[in-house]
C-alpha cells in the first residue's frame, strides 16, 4: 500500500519536474526571441562553429602554404591590397582570413573539450562533496579553495611551460584548473536541493543514492551550470590565445589566433593587420558567448530575472 | 568576530601550506626538475651535478621540508640563470608591478563604480546601456590585444604615450611617482576589472533599491542625491570591498601579458623571462610568492569586509 502511494508520488513529482523543464525551455525560447541580444549571440556563435567545421569550403587557400612573393599584403580596401586576400597576408605570405577561419578550430576544440573535462570532473567532485559531506567534503573543498586562491594565470603559464606545446596539454591544463568553479557551484546546488521536499520524498520512498544523484539531482544542475559553461568556454578561448601569444600553446606551425597574434606583434607598427584581425576574431567569439551566457542566465535563473527587471 | 578572524587566519595558513605542496609536487611530478633547470643540451654528468647540488637525491619528504621551511623565512632558492637569490630578483621587480596594479585598480574604480551606480539607479536609461556595453567590453576584449591597439593608436599614430618602458618621477629621498608611461598598460590591464565593477555595482544598486529602508528614506522626503550617495552607495560599497580585493590580487598576478608587451619591468615580465630562459627555480619562486601575495590580499579583504559590515555575524 505504502509502496504504491510512494511510487505514484514519485511519478507525479517527476512529471512535475518534466513539465517544469519543458516550460522552462519554452520560456527560454520566447525570451530568446524577445531578447534580441541573446539571439544575436547565438547566431554569432553558430557562425564561428560553421567556420570551424566548413573551413576548407569557405576559403580556397591552405592556411600553412607560404608565398613570399605575396607576403605582407595589406587588406583589400587599403592601398596595395587585393580582393584575392581580403584581410591581407602575413609576413610569410599566408592568407590572414584563411588562417583566422582555420584558427577557430583550435579555439573551439580547446574551449569545448576543456569545458567538458572541467564540467565532468567538477560535477563529480561537487556531487560527492555536497551529498556525502563530512571528510570527503572537507578534503574536496579544501582542494577546490586551494585552486581558486591561486593566481590562475601564473599557474597556467608555469604548467604550460613545463609540459610543452601541444593541443592536448592545453586542454588538460584548462580542464583541470577550471574544475574548481564547477565543483563549487555543483556542491552549493546539491546542498540546497538535499533539503528540498522532492529529494526528501525520494529518500523516504527508498530511492538509492545513485538514483537520487543521477535521476533527481543531476538534471536540476543543468540550469545553473549551463550559464557557467558558456562563460568559462569564452574564458578558455581567451586564455588559449593568451598562451599562444606567449608562445606556450599549440605548436607554432598550427594556425591559431594566439599564434597569429604572437607573430603579428613583431610587425605591429608596419603591418598592423597581421595582429589586428585575429584579435577581432577573439573579440567576436567572446562577445557571442557572453551575449549567449547573459541570456541563458536570465532565461534559466528566475532570481536574476527578478533583480534585472 | 574574533573567532571568525581566527578561523580565517588558520584557513589562510592551510592554504599557504597547500600552495607550497602543490608547487613542490608540480615541479616533481612533471619530470626531473634537474633536467628542467639545466639547458636542453646538458650532458648527463652536468644533470647529475645539479641533482646533487640541489639535494634532489634526498627522500621527497626531506626535500619538501627544506623547500617549505626555506619559503617560510623568505628563502625561495637561487635563480639558476642570474646566480642570485630569487627573492632579491622578485623584490627588485615588485614596485613596478604594484604601481601598475594600483593605477589600474584606481582607473577602473573611478570609471566602473560611478557608471554602475548611474546604471543601477536608472535602469533602461542611456547610462544603463553604456554600463552594459562597458561590462561586455571588459569581458570580451583580451587585454593583450587591447594593449596592441592602444599602442597603435596612442603611441604610434598620436604619439601621446611612450610605446614601452617605465619611467618614474622622483620627488625626493627615493619617493617615486608614476609618470604617463603607466597609463596605457594600466588601461589595458584594468579594463576587465572595470567591467566587473560596473556589473557588480549595478546589480547591487538594483537589489538595494527595493529594500525597505530605501522606501522609508524616500517617504521621509530625502532627495535622490542623498538616498543614492548616503544610503545606496554605502550599502553597495560593502560587497564591493571583497570584489576589489579579489581584483587587486588578479591585477598583481595577471599582468604577465601586459608587462611583456610594454616591457614593463615587473614580476610578470620576470616570469616570462624566467620561462624563456627555462629558469624554473625562479619560476617556482615567483609562483609561490604571487600565491602568498594573493592569499594575503584576500584575507585582508575579508577582514575589511567583516569590519565594514557590523550586520554580519561570523560564528563557528
Amino acid at each position: 500500500m505504502t509502496q504504491t502511494t510512494g511510487s505514484s508520488a514519485v511519478t507525479t513529482m517527476e512529471l512535475d519536474r518534466d513539465v517544469g523543464f519543458t516550460r522552462r525551455v519554452n520560456h527560454a525560447g520566447r525570451l530568446l526571441w524577445r531578447d534580441k541580444s541573446g539571439l544575436i549571440g547565438l547566431i554569432m556563435f553558430l557562425s564561428v562553429v560553421f567556420a570551424a567545421v566548413f573551413a576548407p569550403v569557405i576559403t580556397p587557400y591552405d592556411p600553412l602554404k607560404q608565398n613570399l612573393r605575396e607576403a605582407k599584403m595589406p587588406p583589400a580596401w587599403r592601398e596595395g591590397g587585393d580582393w584575392s586576400h581580403i584581410l591581407g597576408t602575413d609576413n610569410l605570405g599566408r592568407d590572414v582570413y584563411t588562417r583566422i577561419i582555420y584558427g577557430s578550430r583550435v579555439s573551439l576544440t580547446v574551449g569545448f573539450f576543456g569545458v567538458l573535462i572541467a564540467t565532468s570532473l567538477g560535477m563529480i567532485l561537487g556531487l560527492i562533496a555536497g551529498y556525502n559531506g563530512g571528510k570527503a567534503d572537507a578534503l574536496i573543498m579544501g582542494f577546490v579553495n586551494l585552486i581558486l586562491s591561486l593566481p590562475y594565470l601564473v599557474v597556467v603559464v608555469t604548467v604550460a611551460a613545463i609540459l610543452g606545446r601541444s593541443l592536448l596539454n592545453v586542454i588538460l591544463i584548462f580542464g583541470v584548473t577550471d574544475l574548481a568553479i564547477f565543483a563549487r557551484i555543483t556542491r552549493g546546488e546539491v546542498l540546497r536541493m538535499r533539503e528540498s521536499d522532492f529529494i526528501k520524498s525520494a529518500v523516504s520512498v527508498g530511492s538509492g543514492t545513485s538514483r537520487i544523484l543521477f535521476r533527481h539531482i543531476t538534471p536540476n544542475l543543468v540550469g545553473p551550470l549551463v550559464t557557467i559553461v558558456t562563460f568559462e568556454m569564452s574564458a578558455m578561448i581567451f586564455y588559449e590565445a593568451g598562451l599562444g601569444f606567449l608562445g606556450l600553446s599549440v605548436p607554432p606551425t598550427v594556425p591559431s589566433w594566439g599564434n597569429m597574434l604572437a607573430s603579428g606583434r613583431q610587425y605591429l607598427t608596419i603591418y598592423p593587420w597581421i595582429a589586428i584581425f585575429p584579435g577581432l576574431a577573439i573579440v567576436y567569439t567572446g562577445l557571442a558567448m557572453n551575449l549567449l551566457g547573459d541570456w541563458l542566465r536570465d532565461a534559466l535563473d528566475p532570481r536574476s530575472r527578478r533583480v534585472k527587471k | 568576530m574574533q573567532r571568525y578572524l581566527f578561523s580565517r587566519v588558520i584557513q589562510s595558513i592551510l592554504l599557504l601550506f597547500g600552495v607550497l605542496l602543490l608547487v613542490f609536487l608540480m615541479m616533481r611530478l612533471t619530470g626531473d626538475p634537474a633536467s628542467l633547470m639545466v639547458s636542453r643540451n646538458a650532458s648527463p654528468e652536468q644533470i647529475e651535478a645539479v641533482r646533487e647540488e640541489m639535494g634532489l637525491n634526498d627522500p621527497l619528504i626531506v626535500q619538501f621540508w627544506r623547500f617549505a621551511s626555506g619559503a617560510v623565512v623568505g628563502d625561495f632558492g637561487m635563480s639558476i640563470r642570474h646566480r642570485e637569490p630569487a627573492l632579491d630578483l622578485i623584490l627588485e621587480r615588485l614596485p613596478a608591478t604594484v604601481e601598475l596594479a594600483t593605477v589600474s585598480l584606481f582607473l577602473s574604480m573611478v570609471v566602473g563604480i560611478p557608471l554602475g551606480l548611474l546604471a543601477g539607479s536608472r535602469p533602461g536609461s542611456i547610462w544603463d546601456a553604456l554600463a552594459r556595453i562597458a561590462g561586455l567590453i571588459g569581458q570580451t576584449i583580451p587585454n593583450f590585444w587591447l594593449a596592441l591597439i592602444l599602442i597603435l593608436v596612442f603611441s604610434v599614430q598620436l604619439r601621446i604615450f611612450p610605446t614601452f618602458g617605465r619611467e618614474t618621477w622622483e620627488i625626493c629621498c627615493g619617493v617615486e611617482l608614476p609618470t604617463k608611461s603607466v597609463i596605457l598598460p594600466a588601461i589595458a590591464l584594468g579594463v576587465f576589472t572595470m567591467g566587473q565593477l560596473v556589473r557588480f555595482t549595478r546589480s547591487s544598486v538594483l537589489e538595494i533599491r527595493n529594500e525597505d529602508y530605501i522606501r522609508t528614506a524616500r517617504s521621509k522626503g530625502l532627495s535622490d542625491r542623498r538616498i543614492y550617495l548616503g544610503h545606496i552607495l554605502r550599502n553597495a560599497a560593502i560587497p564591493l570591498i571583497s570584489i576589489i580585493g579579489v581584483q587587486f590580487g588578479y591585477l598583481l598576478s595577471g599582468s604577465i601579458y601586459i608587462e611583456t608587451i610594454f616591457s614593463w619591468p615587473g614580476l610578470g615580465n620576470l616570469l616570462a623571462e624566467a620561462i624563456g630562459n627555462r629558469d624554473f627555480a625562479l619560476v617556482q619562486a615567483i609562483a609561490v610568492f604571487t600565491s602568498l601575495a594573493v592569499i594575503t590580499i584576500n584575507l585582508l579583504a575579508d577582514v575589511a569586509y567583516a569590519v565594514a559590515d557590523p550586520r554580519i555575524k561570523y560564528g563557528g
